[in-house]
């Protein structure tokens, strides 16, 4: 898979795959097979599809220091952005289909709920980044572009308490993501990081 | 006045002339019988008509009877245009019942598995007529009525449902309560074998599912205890075979599956109140100012809704039935009893 026109079809391909479960979703409602209240289905599906985004684009760099392939490095700046695409959509699915459009709720309860301040924390955080994350930017900000970019981490972590708090009865979904975020996290800790090249070399024997 | 309650002098369903007696008569008017017949299935039908299109369950042969004797129309909302049934495949596809899982469609995806028949139910404490009852006869010796009222979910969305149920009055008076019975207190079926919600380990509920009313929220003749809707008997993902309901209170209130009822002294801890305490009191009475501290309850989605059209309504001060139940919260503070 040198050829660059190979790595076209690659991110094409993964485009397609990140934009098929809204396809997906939206077919569901256009069928009337979302239930009785097709917003609160969009707007949930959308939240974890959200959450899985973010958790693919922070696995892309322990997956590059694992197996060098250079095709993880390659979609990082597209499913970031497909993280705060998603996260967009989640944030407009509730203001249109929860609130429907009433403004002065949206504003009141932007204020008062701790885990809508929290979510739109980490939009406002996605949005920084995306409009940070071309060339120009990272042209500009030198040094200073990737301790930027780490603010991701916090991000995840936001976008867990922010899911923490939604849940009223059972954890397991949450406690799932939130291993695996915990992994992903613990691939970035130094010694691990020193680790992960090793058992590249362990794997090829 | 929102509801409509059946005054004595009405007629109901059983003042109507049997229908085979009707015929014979017919019969022996010679010729006219055929649209005598005609008109007076008219008339049966119509109390179900709106039910043609559920699918018909597979109810005991006791329930059925029961069913079929039905005061139907008991209790209807007065504006039928602005509380709409829900359709069926709604009110029996998006639940909340956490031993079936924590989804909107797990109850109806796991509950298949729920054993109902033969149910009993435990009936203790501060009685002197109590024991192990089997359902049967539980509920044979009440009339069956037919509730039409809104279900307002504490999560802030609403339905409206057309119960089959009894009073739960009757049920106390039966039990013979002891000057001690100041508050009743229901518990749900534990099976984890046959409730899969029960078996995760994650899960914040401490099985079983417990709720309690005050002695006069019980005996209140709004509070019925259902053991069907849509004509027929209960979905198991609607709490099948008997649940609560308790129109006034937010939905997790009307506790499902019930297998013991306590008459007991102390106010019980339920459920919720146990796992957040600051989110979930013991009244959960329907007020549209006291918010929930994650969202507002000043306004609900009644549903089935659509994209476009979120359908959302003002909430209504005890969900519409302050004239019935207000007075039984007279000079409590609704905002530290929630």
């Amino acid at each position: 898979m040198a050829s660059p026109r190979l790595w076209l079809v690659w991110r094409v391909g993964v485009f397609l795959a990140a934009l098929a479960p809204l396809l997906y979703w939206g077919w569901q409602v256009a069928i009337n097979a979302a239930g009785p209240e097709p917003g609160r289905y969009l707007l949930l599906n959308i939240g974890i599809g959200g959450l899985w985004m973010l958790l693919l684009t922070l696995s892309l760099t322990p997956l590059t220091k694992l197996t060098r392939w250079k095709g993880f490095a390659l979609i990082r700046r597209q499913l970031g952005l497909w993280t705060l695409a998603y996260a967009t959509l989640h944030l407009l699915s509730y203001a249109l289909f929860i609130l429907g459009l009433n403004w002065a709720l949206l504003g009141s309860e932007i204020v008062k709920r701790p885990y809508i301040i929290v979510g739109m924390i980490a939009l406002i955080g996605l949005a920084v980044l995306g409009a940070t994350s071309n060339k120009w930017s990272m042209k500009r900000l030198g040094k200073r572009w990737k301790p930027l970019h780490k603010f991701s981490y916090v991000i995840l972590g936001l976008v867990l308490l922010h899911f923490f708090w939604v849940v009223r009865a059972d954890m397991q979904e949450w406690a799932m993501y939130a291993a695996v975020a915990a992994l992903i996290m613990v691939t970035r800790l130094p010694p691990i990081v020193r680790i992960l090249p090793k058992l590249r070399y362990q794997f090829r024997r | 006045m929102l509801i409509k309650i059946a005054k004595p002098s009405d007629l109901h369903e059983s003042d109507v002339t049997p229908e085979s007696i009707y015929l014979s008569r017919r019969r022996f008017m010679g010729g006219l019988a055929g649209i005598g017949a005609g008109l007076a299935l008219s008339g049966q039908v119509r109390a179900n008509a709106d039910y043609s299109d559920v699918p018909a369950g597979d109810a005991p042969a006791w329930l059925k009877e029961k069913i079929s004797e039905t005061q139907w129309r008991a209790i209807t909302p007065s504006d039928p245009e602005k509380d709409a049934i829900a359709p069926f495949d709604d009110a029996s596809g998006y639940n909340n019942f956490f031993e079936f899982g924590s989804g909107k469609t797990d109850p109806a995806r796991h509950a298949g598995s729920l054993q109902t028949e033969p149910w009993s139910v435990v009936v203790d404490g501060e009685v002197n007529n109590g024991g192990r009852i089997a359902l049967e006869d539980f509920a044979r010796p009440s009339q069956f009525e037919e509730r039409i009222y809104r279900l307002r979910c504490v999560e802030a969305w609403s339905m409206v449902i057309p119960w089959l149920g009894i009073s739960l009055a009757d049920v106390i008076k039966r039990a013979e309560p002891t000057s001690k019975a100041k508050y009743v207190r229901f518990e749900t079926l534990v099976d984890p074998e046959q409730m899969p919600g029960q078996r995760s380990s994650f899960s914040v509920i401490d099985w079983p599912y417990v709720e309690g009313l005050r002695m006069d929220e019980a005996m209140n003749p709004l509070t019925i205890l259902a053991l069907g809707m849509y004509g027929r008997e209960l979905p198991n993902q609607n709490g099948a075979p008997l649940r609560l309901v308790v129109p006034w209170k937010y939905g997790f209130k009307s506790i499902k599956s019930i297998m013991r009822i306590s008459l007991v002294e102390e106010q019980p801890v339920n459920s919720w109140q146990l796992i957040a305490a600051n989110e979930y009191g013991f009244y959960a009475n329907v007020n549209p100012e006291v918010d929930h501290p994650r969202w507002s309850q000043a306004t609900e989605r009644r549903l089935p809704n659509s994209l476009f059209n979120t359908n959302t309504i003002d909430t209504l001060m005890f969900n519409g039935y302050a004239d019935e139940v207000a007075e039984m919260y007279a000079g409590m503070d609704l905002r530290s009893n929630y």
